[in-house]
């Protein structure tokens, strides 16, 4: 049985691959919270999740359409309904004209429910996870910003009702590994935001589900001599934040990889073990010569991350071994991180690039250059590369390195972007660094260095 | 007074509290069944169907294909044939094929995708090329002349000439289609997400065999329509009536997200070329245009579609010669439909973009060349020969550019361009006429029905569907106003077909000014008879305000004198009704009086395009709408700064994609992406034109649904000011994605 709480009342359910906005809606009959897209790209579904991380309670919103009640041992959800309709956010929606057909709008208000709690002021990233298609979003960033100040309402006692709550579930890594070798066909979930769409659009039902999010021991954060250790479980939210301070840059993408509810939900390791070619932290972290950590039952064994990658879709990864952790060595921040979407905000990249470039006394003494969307795995630039090393950092050496790009790469055309729009981008992102590099003017419209 | 009031929409409060209910929120009896289409995987074939395992799957109760239908299999909008379930041949990549019945969503859902289906393929119809090379059209081309064009050009001094594309967009409202049925003794009750209720009543009626009076259709509020949901929800309202009767069960459909983006029609995808000839001094003297409209593999709404897009090839400009043509494809893709603006926005792309080019040719700021050509405020004819009688351009874009600093900015925009190698501004401003009524003109006509009961509540319906444009809100204010009453003193119910009957759709932007004016008549009606009763009883003049009535030196509350009303047997009943003066047209000569007036307004767009990436932000808007006299200042503003982002979105990020076998690439918000939070302006400045409507519409207001969506493009100008100011070639298709921006920046 999964024990979770729903706005106040301790709840139960034995069926942990039903998602929770299904559960809310078709079990407990509780209406207000929406089904838009069944994806986890339109954040009708908000709802706001409380879990106890490190010992505090944290609120985060998150998309219930694709979260699997196996996911919700332990929590406390509050939907659209708890709020008893005179919450700030909700009387600042209604007198600033916030909603108009209304469908998105609880969502909008579950999000902006639990960025007021944090006293969030980032009102368009807060939201770029719930689409409106009537306001234009105007009047809802008008009620965002009027609710700043005001105080948070006093709600039900979630640490208490959550400390009580007695569930099943992997609490400790070594059982966990232990039981992964001999279910070697289970489905890993961490976050679901990509299991969740096996089940709601492609309609297939995994017969073995292991839910990782509650094993602390993946969850960590940890500053060791050489670098930094991050845990496979940790939320892209929390990644954002231990970014911030060391690779700004890379901090920077995370604002745009996905949306809160999504980075609320997803993990790290689940977007390095995917395999994706185009996820978006590989990049960064190859060009950062990151390391991960693979385990199989008690046997550790550590590669390059650009070494996992084998192939389209295959990676160096045995039966029944998992991602554990990624290291990143410590180095001086030299990073560039470079997404390209056709949305700016929560879209999948046509490209995601990664410079690491060090420069001593004018001249090039490391490179590392990485793309997604560029090759059937995230990939090195290592022609690219090659041309650079040891040449004087001058746009000359730029513009002969840009050809390059073709050997490394040979990228196909869809519907995020054709091989010569993506080939040019690559060649242009590298003048970008450069620029950025040198130049004090601004080079990009949104994101460029502080 | 009520009707000017900026009061927050009615749902407001329940929007936000979660409360306010949509199909898919009412809880329908345990033996409900549930719906799911089985669609088509191939652009056109004729097929077998095998649905053995779609039967054996679980909680499969019943599947139907199209000879199970008990009567019409029609789904369309007009005369011309849509069939509801494919009969031997498919024509698009989504179109249904056969209904599943089971005893969940998820489980009809899957069941659908287990047919087994033989296709003898044949070759599709995808693009337009392929669909101009195969004169594969609905009809003959349709054209609207004014003068003489061809010699016209040749006389002129100037000329240019071109050829562009404008994409489709999807509406993605983002509550899908749904309905469901309820079997009544024989007779059905539908509720449906649809602008259209009165149409699904006769579509249900057909498809089951009955008379209408056997058909009650509710819709309480939609979330979301823009047009999408106009003709597009009748499939599933007729399937569900077909399963309620013939399993005398309820029973509920709605589109998975994703199957509504591979069933349904979206707006239509043109190609404009175009001939212009002009003076030194920037002036029309003739234009010719020719529009080639994809509308997909069914008729549905194409030909009024593309109509208007030919009455608004001439948008706020006077067009002394001008002829357009317009050629209607068929192909084999998804049937366009209405999508809010309904043709105008891709009619007024094509002589903005002739505008463009005369400004390069001449060496002109584009404002220059769009100030020399307006209409005159009266007496212009315009190329389908109404008289204008309103036109306010000249004062509106010069009260705007004053007000948003255009000149000087334009200046310091040059400055910063200078200085900036990589980043590169542009800025641009477009102006809107857009033309009120539906050119169908008997469908402008609508109806109310007001009951002001014995405590003096007012209950009132109309025609009318609420779709979050605040049209509810609206017509209580009317009501409001009439009877001196506060807004909480009226309530509206469900749209619905026994109450109001022979509706029009909720298009055309008409909503308030007719069921507003309906609800005024039927109003008027009870008042008179209110008047009649308290001067006769008191004596003196009658007067309503603030809740009071005045008779004579008598004053009592409204609630009194109802009551007293009631006593002395007065109705207090009415029906309204109201057709829309003066307007006739007839579109296959092109001439008459297709609106009662036109609705004004104009965008300065600030744009900032990353000439390495195409990436780009829109940094101010500055917009000026001729709304008439406001019915409701909030709401008006809401549907001015909506529809701007939403045809901004359609110009830009916006793009729909198709395989080469017929097969929607963008069939999700996983690709297709509409704008989000950060892609609104970052300074949004939105001002209500001040000026009464000419025309005697509901306290002289006018109407505002589509004709700020045309404001998007002083979005899509401005980047092409910015282009240029990059040094790249600025004849780039619609929408302008950072992939089109960054390819024109490579000449």
């Amino acid at each position: 049985m999964v024990e979770f709480v729903l706005n106040g009342e301790v709840l139960a359910t034995n069926d942990p691959s039903m998602t929770l906005l299904d559960f809310i809606r078709l079990k407990q009959g509780l209406t207000g919270t929406k089904e838009g897209c069944n994806e986890g790209d339109c954040g009708a579904c908000t709802v706001q999740v409380a879990a106890l991380e490190g010992g505090d309670l944290v609120h985060r919103a998150v998309n219930s359409c694709v979260l699997l009640m196996g996911q919700m041992q332990g929590k406390s959800v509050t939907t659209v309904e708890a709020l008893g309709g005179d919450h700030p956010v909700q009387e600042a929606m209604v007198k600033h004209h916030g909603s108009q057909c209304g469908f998105c709008t609880p969502g909008i208000v579950m999000s902006l429910v639990a960025a007021h709690r944090e006293g969030r002021q980032d009102h368009a990233d807060v939201l770029a996870g719930n689409l409106c298609r009537c306001t234009g979003y105007a009047p809802i960033l008008r009620a965002a910003e009027a609710v700043v100040e005001a105080p948070v309402p006093e709600g039900v006692d979630e640490a208490a009702l959550i400390s009580r709550l007695a569930g099943q579930g992997f609490t400790e890594l070594d059982e966990f590994a232990d039981w992964y070798v001999k279910n070697p066909d289970a489905v890993l979930v961490g976050g679901a935001t990509e299991v969740g769409l096996v089940l709601t659009k492609e309609l297939k039902q995994p017969a073995k589900l292991a839910f990782l999010n509650r094993i602390a021991a993946l969850q960590n954060i940890e500053h060791e001599i050489g670098g930094m250790r991050i845990g496979a479980g940790v939320l892209l939210a929390q990644l954002r934040g231990a970014m911030a301070g060391k690779y700004p840059q890379f901090a920077e993408m995370l604002r745009r990889f996905g949306s809160v509810q999504v980075r609320n939900s997803a993990t790290i390791g689940g977007n390095i073990a995917n395999g994706s070619p185009i996820a978006d932290t590989p990049p960064a972290l190859i060009a950062l010569e990151a390391s991960i950590t693979l385990r199989k039952g008690d046997k550790r064994r550590e590669i390059l991350l650009e070494d996992f990658y084998l192939s389209y879709g295959v990676q160096d990864r045995t039966e029944g071994e998992f991602v554990e952790s990624i290291f990143i060595p410590e180095q001086a921040d030299t990073l560039g991180v470079y997404k390209i979407s056709k949305r700016f905000d929560q879209d999948i990249s046509a490209l995601c690039g990664a410079f690491n470039i060090v420069v001593a006394e004018g001249t090039v003494i490391k490179a590392r250059i990485a793309f997604g969307g560029m090759a059937a795995t995230p990939k090195r630039a290592k022609a690219v590369e090659a041309a650079l090393m040891g040449q004087p950092w001058t746009e000359e050496t730029i513009t002969k390195a840009q050809a390059f790009f073709a050997e490394d790469y040979t990228p196909m055309s869809d519907q995020r972007g054709s091989a010569a729009y993506r080939m040019i981008l690559t060649q242009n992102l590298l003048k970008r660094y450069y620029l950025e590099q040198s130049d004090t003017r601004r080079v990009r419209v949104v994101g460029g260095p502080s | 007074m009520n009707a000017a009031k900026s009061i927050p929409h009615d749902s407001g409060p329940a929007h936000v509290s979660g409360e306010a209910r949509y199909v898919d929120d009412y809880a329908l009896p345990e033996n409900c069944v549930h719906l799911a289409f089985g669609i088509s995987e191939k652009a056109l074939a004729d097929f077998t169907l095998d649905l053995e395992a779609v039967c054996a799957a679980e909680g499969v109760i019943d599947v139907l294909v199209a000879a199970d239908l008990p009567a019409k299999n029609d789904v369309s909008p007009t005369p011309d044939p849509e069939p509801m379930l494919a009969v031997g041949t498919v024509h698009y990549i989504g179109q249904p094929m056969f209904l599943v019945v089971a005893d969940t969503h998820l489980n009809a859902r899957r069941a659908a995708r287990l047919g087994k289906v033989s296709y003898a393929e044949k070759t599709p119809l995808v693009t337009l090329d392929q669909a101009i090379a195969a004169s594969s059209t609905f009809g003959d081309p349709l054209t609207f002349a004014i003068g003489d064009a061809e010699s016209a050009l040749a006389e002129a001094p100037h000329s240019v000439s071109g050829s562009f594309e404008i994409g489709g967009q999807e509406h993605f409202y983002l509550e899908g289609q749904a309905a469901y049925a309820l079997p009544e003794e024989g007779d059905i009750r539908v509720v449906s997400s649809t602008q259209h209720p009165t149409e699904i009543q006769h579509k249900v009626a057909e498809a089951l065999n009955k008379p209408f009076h056997a058909v009650r259709v509710e819709t309480r509020r939609m979330g979301g329509g823009f047009g999408g949901k106009e003709s597009q929800g009748n499939a599933l309202a007729v399937s569900c009536a077909v399963v309620a009767l013939r399993l005398n069960k309820p029973a509920k459909m709605r589109y998975d997200r994703d199957d509504d983006m591979v069933i349904t029609g979206k707006r239509h995808d043109f190609r404009i070329k175009y001939k212009a000839g002009f003076g030194a001094d920037g002036k029309i003297q003739s234009v010719i245009f020719e529009h080639f409209v994809k509308c997909g593999w069914a008729l549905d709404l194409s030909h009024p579609v593309a109509d208007r897009a030919m009455l608004h090839a001439d948008n706020a400009y006077h067009l002394p010669n001008a002829k357009i043509v317009s050629h209607r494809l068929r192909t084999n893709t998804q049937s366009n439909t209405a999508y809010r603006g309904f043709g105008g926005p891709q009619g007024i792309i094509g002589i903005e973009r002739v505008i463009e080019d005369i400004a390069d040719a001449l060496g002109l700021d584009p404002l220059a060349v769009r100030r020399a050509n307006f209409y005159a405020a009266k007496g212009d004819l315009t190329p389908y020969h109404m008289e204008i009688e309103d036109s306010i351009s000249t004062e509106l874009v010069a009260q705007l550019a004053e007000t948003s600093g255009y000149a000087k900015r334009r200046a310091e925009i040059a400055d910063f361009n200078a200085g900036s190698p990589v980043v590169k501004r542009g800025l641009s401003l477009v102006p809107v006429k857009f033309g009120i009524s539906f050119t169908l003109t008997f469908l402008n006509q609508a109806g109310a029905l007001v009951h002001v009961y014995a405590d003096g509540s007012v209950q009132l319906n109309h025609g009318g569907t609420e779709m979050g444009q605040g049209l509810n809100t609206k017509v209580a204010q009317v009501a409001a106003r009439v009877f001196g009453l506060g807004i909480e003193a009226v309530k509206i119910t469900a749209t619905d077909t026994g109450k109001v009957p022979n509706t029009s759709a909720t298009a055309a932007s008409s909503g308030a000014d007719l069921n507003g004016m309906a609800c005024k008549d039927a109003c008027d009606k009870i008042k008179a008879r209110l008047v009649d009763f308290a001067s006769e009883k008191w004596g003196g003049k009658v007067s309503f305000a603030d809740g009071q009535v005045q008779v004579g030196d008598h004053t009592m509350g409204f609630a009194d004198l109802v009551s007293e009303a009631y006593m002395a047997r007065i109705s207090l009943s009415a029906t309204g009704f109201y057709k829309t003066p003066k307007v006739q047209w007839d579109r296959m000569k092109g001439k008459g009086r297709p609106f009662l007036y036109f609705a004004y307004g104009a965008a300065v767009s600030e744009v900032e395009l990353d000439t390495l990436t195409g990436e780009n932000r829109i940094l101010r808007t500055d917009i000026l709408h001729d709304v008439g006299n406001s019915l409701n200042p909030a709401l008006d503003i809401g549907q001015v700064e909506g529809a701007f982002v939403q045809g901004a979105g359609w110009l830009t990020i916006e793009e729909l994609r198709w395989a080469d076998d017929g097969k929607l690439l963008t069939a999700a918000p996983a690709t297709y992406k509409i704008p989000c939070a950060s892609d609104a302006p970052d300074v949004f400045n939105v001002a209500l034109w001040d000026g009464a409507n000419l025309e005697k519409t509901i306290y002289r207001s006018k109407a505002v649904g589509e004709p700020p969506f045309v404001l998007g493009l002083s979005v899509y100008m401005a980047l092409r000011d910015a282009v240029k100011a990059g040094g790249g070639d600025a004849n780039f298709d619609a929408p302008a994605t950072a992939e089109r921006l960054l390819m024109a920046l490579q000449t």
